[in-house]
């Protein structure tokens, strides 16, 4: 009986309903593309200049830097000077290069273990989803059981027993950190699972690979993508680490072995804060940058987030202040306008 | 109970999985590292103690699984070995102090970071709009975007060696010998301040920002509407009705980042020569202390799932609806 | 809509019947990338002491928005642009947190749709009683929980589940402990928003009936907020019909039921299943409601309407039909502007 008026078909403006053409405006903006989402927002323009930035001097490394990286080139220790705009190091190597150098070896590390935890995660985590049952029991036992085991320590164990080198350490950061992304993807496919569009392939009979890459995927991307965004992060961070604690392969040059040599030469003990602070500073830049782009799909993607921020912007730019109660804004024709 | 026999089952496994992984990683690996070891210390010890050790390592030409069983049974008995580095001494030793000083580290820096960044989360999706709304998340993004073991390096440098606010190194102060006195207590204090300071700073953002997230989705919901209408006072639907529900989600990100300071820690430790598990451990691995490492691994792996484990404990407290299934 | 003030600015109460509440050309907006969206659009009624006020119509039409602007726990994107709520003789809309929290609950509570969502899951029912309560009252603890338990008696929940949670109780107690909070200060008004949508048929009986015991006792006014005009039928005293933020027809429950005016009210009946005997398929109204941010010119419920003509364009006065019935709808002589009279001299 209660069921008699709702049977009329009703689109009208409550809150939730807001939320909802928030929700499919959202979608139509990621649709449009990664592109569409970086231009639209300010927070993913600032981040992603600064990442294309960091791949331009990675790439092009060799004619940047102005010296060779590991070519002793003046007194060490120097300040920054404008012959050597980052000083020299405890070796008398040139900072700057070691810096533009060294954004190659860890921009590329950070990319390819990212790319490489995005697709186990996405590979556990959806299968785990979509097949659900035994299956699904299996896989979130094993995300379950690397998630819980403390990723440092082991890196440090790991690294310790194998020879150093550039792939030791992409193998030994992909195994430690693929679990997160795939337990995010495996409850978002678990919910996506249920959705009309998805059930109805599975009746009619499609395969289910198709199903998982055509009509689930896409439907993620802005998760998948976000996830790799902080597994990039994580592993520059967690590369840096490795090398600073002398793990890595220090006669390479990386951000991280720049530190690592800046410690060993005594630079903090001798006041030279310029061999330790650029390489620090690059990593944070590369993080914020991806950061910002998580933020902005993040802002995109979650209705109430979005909704809030364009109140806020609303209330903003019709000079309207909401002052610090929370009870419902009054704002009279005559008083507010 | 239901649910805490379930994750007592599956830290088990997460113990058992971390064990085994202990005991064939050295055997796996290119090369014997427990032969290495050996060589290196040939010469320099008598070939009996030699014996000893290897024995102790339980590197026997026993089969594999024989091994393996020696191995569970002397973990059982609390036994992990020798350490190479300070021969005779057992790993248990060492790890113990060591102990102690990563779990003042990890707790310090999580609690202080937890209940900060929650605060000012709360406060943020409260005061739509206002500062610590606005300014404050990318503002903290870029803080937290710096590798932590590089701010510690930071703060070591300006606070410690330029301007000499805190100590450049240890846990205390070496005139002092460790007692329950106040002079003692204050010099750990003191010594704590900068790298628990280092962790807290990175730390914060994430909490802020996640809370943030959660406190906006549980302000539209209806029990907190209702709270509203009901005329109750400002702060008690803040923290009873919103914060209340809005913090559940997070005891379980509070277990999993303590889990990752008592790892992470590490490079902290590293930095400020923190003689915590994290600088015992490079040193095990600088001086291929196989033994010493290994043990080390597992009491982190160890205090991580213990720490998960009284976070469920608490969520069970907290949550009536966990409590009632 | 225009507000034909001078008409009547009594709504054919009885003379001398002061109304408890009064809401008056009421708009609020939800504030959108798209432009505000016009919720609730201009909306006047009131309601007197121990009077039940229906307010019904589809969902989304506004009226839990008429409801919550009425606490002003309305969040952010949505905002009073115009209109006066007066209780007492106060404005609740010009009233400082601190009068609203002293007015929210002791003059007005409400129940909400949803008892599993309304209630803290984390808060004993005790706990949730005593708190509303203990906002508004000095009162002891223990004497506190007394009432809770006395609350929860009258509601018909034995005094021992007080310590109970939320999700320990089963639907209809829910809703009944709601209820009790909603009771707790003695309010003269409560406002009830679809209190009975997510329960099954039986329950929605019984608590239908408690909330006719407790009315008949405790003597409180209503405004009673549902999509289901047949669950009006026997509580209510007045009921308003809302469609796309505006009231299109207020008048007493039984001449509405017997003659409604307003072709959408029509619709609604029409889409009303007997009572007895069977099921029929219901037909309801075809077409949706307009898009809020861009409303029609004239009657918004022109595009939807079976018996639209010329005059329909221009927007309908709320004018008093008969005595105590008023409709906004050009098909009544007293609704038309002169401009409306125009276009059907033109024809």
């Amino acid at each position: 009986m209660s069921s008699t008026i709702s049977t009329v078909e009703s689109a009208g403006p409550t809150g939730d309903e807001l939320v909802q053409q928030e929700h499919s405006r959202a979608g139509r903006i990621f649709r449009s593309g990664l592109l569409g989402l970086i231009l639209a927002n300010r927070k993913a323009t600032i981040g992603a200049s600064i990442l294309l930035i960091f791949i331009l001097v990675g790439a092009f490394a060799p004619a940047i830097a102005p010296y060779d990286p590991d070519e002793f080139v003046a007194r060490p220790h120097q300040a920054p000077s404008l012959d050597h705009w980052f000083g020299t190091t405890g070796s008398g190597e040139d900072v700057f290069s070691q810096t533009v150098w060294g954004t190659r070896i860890s921009l590329g590390t950070g990319l390819i273990v990212g790319v490489a935890v995005t697709v186990i995660g996405a590979l556990v985590g959806m299968t785990a989803g979509y097949f659900r049952g035994r299956i699904d029991d299996v896989l979130s036992l094993v995300t379950n059981v690397f998630l819980i085991i403390p990723s440092l320590p082991l890196l440090v164990v790991l690294a310790a027993f194998l020879p150093a080198g550039f792939w030791t350490i992409v193998l030994v950061l992909t195994v430690t950190s693929w679990a997160y992304g795939a337990r995010v993807l495996r409850s978002q496919t678990l919910s996506l699972r249920e959705k009309d569009y998805v059930s109805s392939a599975v009746v009619s009979g499609e395969s289910s690979f198709r199903i998982i890459f055509a009509e689930i995927l896409p439907n993620m991307l802005s998760i998948v993508v976000a996830g790799m965004f902080g597994a990039v992060t994580y592993a520059i961070g967690a590369q840096a680490g490795l090398e600073f604690l002398g793990l890595g392969n220090p006669s390479s040059t990386s951000w991280g072995t720049n530190l690592y040599w800046a410690q060993n030469n005594a630079g903090l003990l001798t006041g030279a804060w310029w061999t330790f602070v650029p390489a620090g500073l690059c990593i944070a830049f590369v993080a914020f940058s991806m950061s910002m782009i998580n933020y902005a799909i993040d802002e995109v993607t979650n209705p109430r987030l979005r909704s809030q921020r364009d109140t806020n912007t609303l209330l903003r730019t019709s000079n309207r202040k909401l002052g610090k109660s929370r009870a419902t804004p009054v704002l009279r024709p005559t008083s507010g306008d | 109970m239901n649910f805490i026999l379930r994750r007592l089952g599956f830290y088990a496994l997460a113990a058992w999985v971390s064990i085994t992984l202990n005991f064939f990683l050295p055997r796996m690996m290119p090369g014997d590292p427990g032969d290495a070891v050996m060589a290196r210390m040939q010469g320099r010890v008598q070939p009996e103690t030699i014996d000893a050790m290897r024995k102790a390592y339980g590197l026997s030409d026993d089969p594999l699984w024989q091994q393996y069983f020696d191995y569970l049974g002397n973990l059982m008995r609390g036994e992990f070995g020798i350490a190479i580095s300070a021969f005779p001494t057992p790993v248990t030793d060492i790890i113990r102090t060591s102990f102690f000083w990563t779990l003042l580290l990890g707790l310090t820096a999580t609690i202080v970071a937890f209940l900060i960044g929650n605060l000012l989360g709360i406060i943020g999706a409260w005061r739509r709009g206002g500062l610590v709304d606005s300014v404050m998340p990318p503002l903290l993004i870029f803080v937290g975007s710096f590798p932590y073991f590089w701010l510690a390096l930071l703060a070591l440098f300006f606070m410690g060696f330029e301007w000499g606010w805190f100590p450049l190194r240890h846990a205390y102060s070496s005139n002092i010998s460790p007692s329950w006195s106040l002079e003692f207590v204050g010099s750990v204090a003191y010594h704590l301040v900068l790298p628990a300071a280092s962790l807290v700073v990175v730390a914060i953002g994430g909490w802020v920002l996640g809370m943030r997230n959660t406190m906006i989705s549980t302000l539209s919901e209806d029990y907190v509407m209702m709270a509203e209408a009901k005329g109750l006072p400002q702060r008690r639907v803040m923290f009873n009705y919103a914060a209340r529900n809005a913090l559940l989600p997070n005891l379980t990100a509070f277990g999993m980042q303590l889990g990752f300071i008592l790892g992470g820690a590490l490079l902290t430790e590293v930095v400020f020569s923190y003689p915590g598990l994290g600088y015992q451990l490079l040193g095990a691995v600088r001086n291929l202390d196989y033994p010493l490492m290994q043990g080390i691994f597992l009491i982190i792996t160890f205090s991580v799932l213990g720490a998960n484990l009284v976070m469920d404990l608490l969520y069970v407290r907290l949550d009536p609806r966990v409590r009632g299934a | 809509m225009a507000i034909a003030t001078e008409t009547s600015n009594s709504q054919g109460t009885p003379a001398g019947a002061a109304p408890l509440i009064r809401i008056e050309d009421l708009k609020v907006q939800y504030l959108s990338p798209r432009g505000p969206v016009r919720a609730v659009d201009g909306v006047t009624f009131d309601i007197r002491p121990g009077e039940v006020m229906g307010l019904a119509g589809e969902s989304g039409c506004g009226k839990s928005t008429v409801a919550q602007a009425i606490l002003r726990i309305l969040q952010p994107p949505a905002v009073i642009t115009n209109g006066r709520v007066l209780f007492d003789g106060n404005d609740i809309l010009d009233m400082s947190d601190d009068q609203l929290n002293e007015f929210r609950w002791r003059d007005v509570s409400m129940v909400f749709q949803s008892a599993m969502n309304s209630l803290n899951p984390v808060m004993t029912i005790g706990d949730q009683i005593t708190d509303a309560i203990q906002a508004h009252q000095r009162m002891p603890g223990r004497k506190a929980l007394e009432r809770a338990e006395e609350l929860l008696r009258i509601v018909g929940i034995e005094a021992a589940r007080i310590d109970s949670y939320p999700h320990q109780l089963s639907g209809g107690m829910r809703q009944r402990a709601v209820i009790a909070i909603a009771l707790a200060l003695n309010p003269p008004l409560m406002i009830m928003d679809e209190p009975t949508t997510a329960l099954d048929v039986v329950v929605q009986k019984e608590i239908m009936s408690t909330i006719s015991r407790l009315k008949q006792e405790l003597g409180f006014s209503i405004l009673f907020i549902t999509h289901d005009l047949s669950l009006l039928v026997e509580i209510s005293d007045r009921i308003a019909i809302m469609y796309a933020g505006q009231i299109v027809e207020l008048a007493n429950a039984r001449e509405l039921f017997e003659q409604p005016l307003h072709p959408y009210t029509n619709g609604l009946m029409s889409s009303f299943p007997p009572l007895t005997g069977d099921r029929v398929k219901l037909s309801g109204i075809p077409g949706s409601p307009p898009d809020l941010v861009h409303p029609p010119a004239g009657c918004r419920f022109a595009a939807r309407c079976p018996r639209r003509f010329e005059p329909c364009g221009s927007e309908p006065l709320f004018a008093e039909a008969k005595p105590g019935h008023r409709v906004a709808c050009h098909l009544y002589p007293e609704s038309r502007t002169p401009q409306a009279q125009e276009a059907i001299r033109e024809h």
